[in-house]
């Protein structure tokens, strides 16, 4: 499957996680999670609730670090060098190439101009210009400039939902990260919000690997290059979207997609 | 439905409707008994005081004389003694309660820490005195000074401005943490950018609180050796010279104002009586403004901040 396809075109892949086990205290959550994230490309993750999307998408950013009692097993190499879960490497270093955008918009207390700046910030940038032409080029990249930039030291809290979320994604991007994860990030959102977050998601692929956890078929099929298929901890199927919603491997994969369990 | 059973319906509503009503009304009589009494105690001294409410009674000193006694030291000294309470409360309560909230590990220990600073915040204030007593003033050598005395009640204020702080970073939703460290941020940047800014104003008032509390302590300085007749004042903490700041100050004797107010309300003489209301007054004057001040900076900090 996934596999062959990568070898037979040009794509590299920006991660790959091999081997990926991941413990909640006793709780096995994720299983022997192999999984390869093409370069500059949208991947899908999809399955039912409690499957594991989340758990996965957090190894990433090494997010369970933050709780005591998690363990990861197995590695995600990052550009083939790098593995995100080696116990040298610092988490923090993980989360200044790897952005997250959460299921629900969580923008700080602070200006619209100051959550976009943050990341800015705690790298030590202190040359205004640059933080001003970074914000600035995030929230233009979010599709969000036009809508801010009369109000940008506003309240971040004074925007609606939909702009918040982009507010997020905004505040992910201005650190150029290489690899953004997205945890249901329109599941808090109504359509119209929905359809924007989406188009910026399918602009954002030209700079960067973009992982997205979906409740949603249709915005899985509609986004993506690839999709994930996860069930009870471990990763069923991995293919290009057509392959998946048309043509699955696995009797468990065509039962979610048609809807005949979930 | 039949018209017994909507009747017995309509009986069940209305004798609910009146216990809700009843409770009301004695919620009511709770209140106004506490507010009646409170403002009839406030009145009665204001009017009792109000011959000595004047520039003269601030500004001069105790003296045997009724007449021309003041409160000079009395104010001052407890302005001096607040100032070494919060100089030396807040920042220890604070980074305490960063520490037990942020960075201890939550087991059997972190709780057992946890129940006794919070009883700590219950015990008699003259147990402070006490242990004041022995480790300033004997141990340390600081002597019956506005430092001993400071210390003394920031020893009070601590378990306060520990337990305010742990629940105002209680408050904070864990989504913010994580959005901050998903930025890359370390746990000190966290805490400082986000967590202790955004939890400033539930801090400031546990403060305050705190604060109104030790202003109105007797007990616990009178233990530790406050004297109840002074007829100077420390010397000033701003110089004519350089270097301009003075910390002579920490080491004088002091009075404080309840000190003051029992002294003159034990006296025989009824020209005192006024004496000790008006001082009274002012002290109330103190804490409603200090406490008037958390409410402002509650409001100011926590305008924006939703959760
Ligand atoms: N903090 C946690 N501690 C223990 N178990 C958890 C925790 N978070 C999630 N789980 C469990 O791990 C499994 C996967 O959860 P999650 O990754 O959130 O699923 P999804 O995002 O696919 O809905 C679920 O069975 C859930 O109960
Ligand atoms: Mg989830």
């Amino acid at each position: 499957m996934l596999e062959t396809i990568l070898q037979t075109t040009p794509l590299h892949p920006k991660v790959e996680a091999a081997n990926l086990n991941f413990y909640y205290g006793n709780t096995h959550a994720l299983k022997n999670i192999n999984l390869i994230l093409p370069d500059k490309q949208i991947t899908a993750l999809i399955g039912p609730s409690g499957c594991g999307k989340t758990t996965l998408l957090r190894c990433f950013n090494r997010m369970h670090d933050l709780y005591s009692g998690n363990r990861y097993e197995g590695e995600i190499i990052l550009d083939g060098s790098v593995n995100i879960l080696s116990r040298r490497l610092d988490p923090i270093e993980v989360r200044m190439r790897v952005g997250m955008v959460f299921q629900r918009p969580n923008p700080f207390p602070k200006s619209i101009f100051e959550n976009v700046a943050y990341g800015l910030r705690v790298r030590g940038e202190k040359n205004r210009t640059t933080i001003a032409d970074k914000v600035e080029k995030a929230l233009r990249d979010a599709a969000l400039w036009d809508e801010v930039k009369d109000r940008l030291q506003d309240m971040a809290f004074n925007l609606s939902g939909g702009q918040q979320q982009r507010l997020c994604i905004a505040r992910a991007l201005a650190t150029d990260p290489e690899l953004i994860l997205f945890d249901e990030p329109t599941s808090a959102l109504d359509p119209i919000a929905t359809a924007n977050v989406e188009d910026l998601m399918t602009q954002l692929k030209q700079q960067v690997t973009i992982l997205i956890v979906t409740h949603s078929m249709q915005q899985a099929a509609r986004l993506s290059d690839y999709t994930a298929f996860m069930y009870l901890g471990e990763l069923v199927e991995h293919d290009r979207t057509e392959v998946i919603f048309n043509d699955p491997l696995n009797k468990q994969t065509r039962d979610y997609i048609s809807g005949r369990f979930g | 439905m039949t018209s017994s059973s909507l009747n017995a319906i309509h009986q069940s509503v209305s004798r609910r409707q009146f216990i809700s009503q009843s409770f009301a009304i004695v919620g009511l009589l709770g209140i106004l008994i506490a507010i009646i009494t409170l403002i009839a105690l406030i009145l009665q001294m204001v009017l009792q005081g109000a011959p000595k409410l004047n520039w003269q009674f601030l500004t001069s000193f105790a003296d045997p004389d009724p007449a021309i006694a003041g409160i000079l030291a009395a104010w001052v000294g407890t302005c001096l003694v607040m100032l070494v309470t919060v100089t030396a409360a807040v920042p220890i309560g604070i980074a305490a309660g960063v520490y037990l909230e942020e960075y201890a590990k939550k087991n059997w220990l972190s709780d057992l820490i946890e129940i006794n600073v919070t009883n700590l915040a219950g015990v008699p204030s003259i147990v402070y005195g006490l242990l004041a007593l022995g480790l300033f003033k004997y141990y340390f050598n600081l002597g019956e000074s506005i430092l001993t005395a400071g210390l003394t009640l920031a020893l009070l204020v601590l378990p306060v401005v520990i337990v305010t702080t742990r629940e105002a970073l209680r408050a904070i939703p864990n989504a913010l943490r994580e959005a901050a460290y998903a930025m890359g941020a370390s746990k000190w940047q966290m805490i400082a950018h986000h967590l202790l800014p955004y939890s400033m104003g539930s801090i400031l008032t546990g403060v305050i609180i705190g604060l109104s509390r030790a202003i109105g302590e007797t007990a616990p300085l009178v233990t530790i050796g406050a004297l109840t007749f002074i007829a100077f004042l420390p010397e000033s903490p701003i110089q004519p010279s350089f270097p301009f700041i003075s910390f002579e100050w920490l080491k004088a004797p002091f009075t404080v104002l309840p000190i003051q107010m029992f002294n003159w309300v034990s006296r025989p003489e009824i020209e005192f009586q006024t004496n000790a209301a008006a001082a009274g007054v002012i002290l109330i004057a103190m804490t409603l403004s200090m406490n008037g001040l958390a409410i402002y900076l509650r409001y100011r900090i926590r305008k924006g901040l939703k959760w």
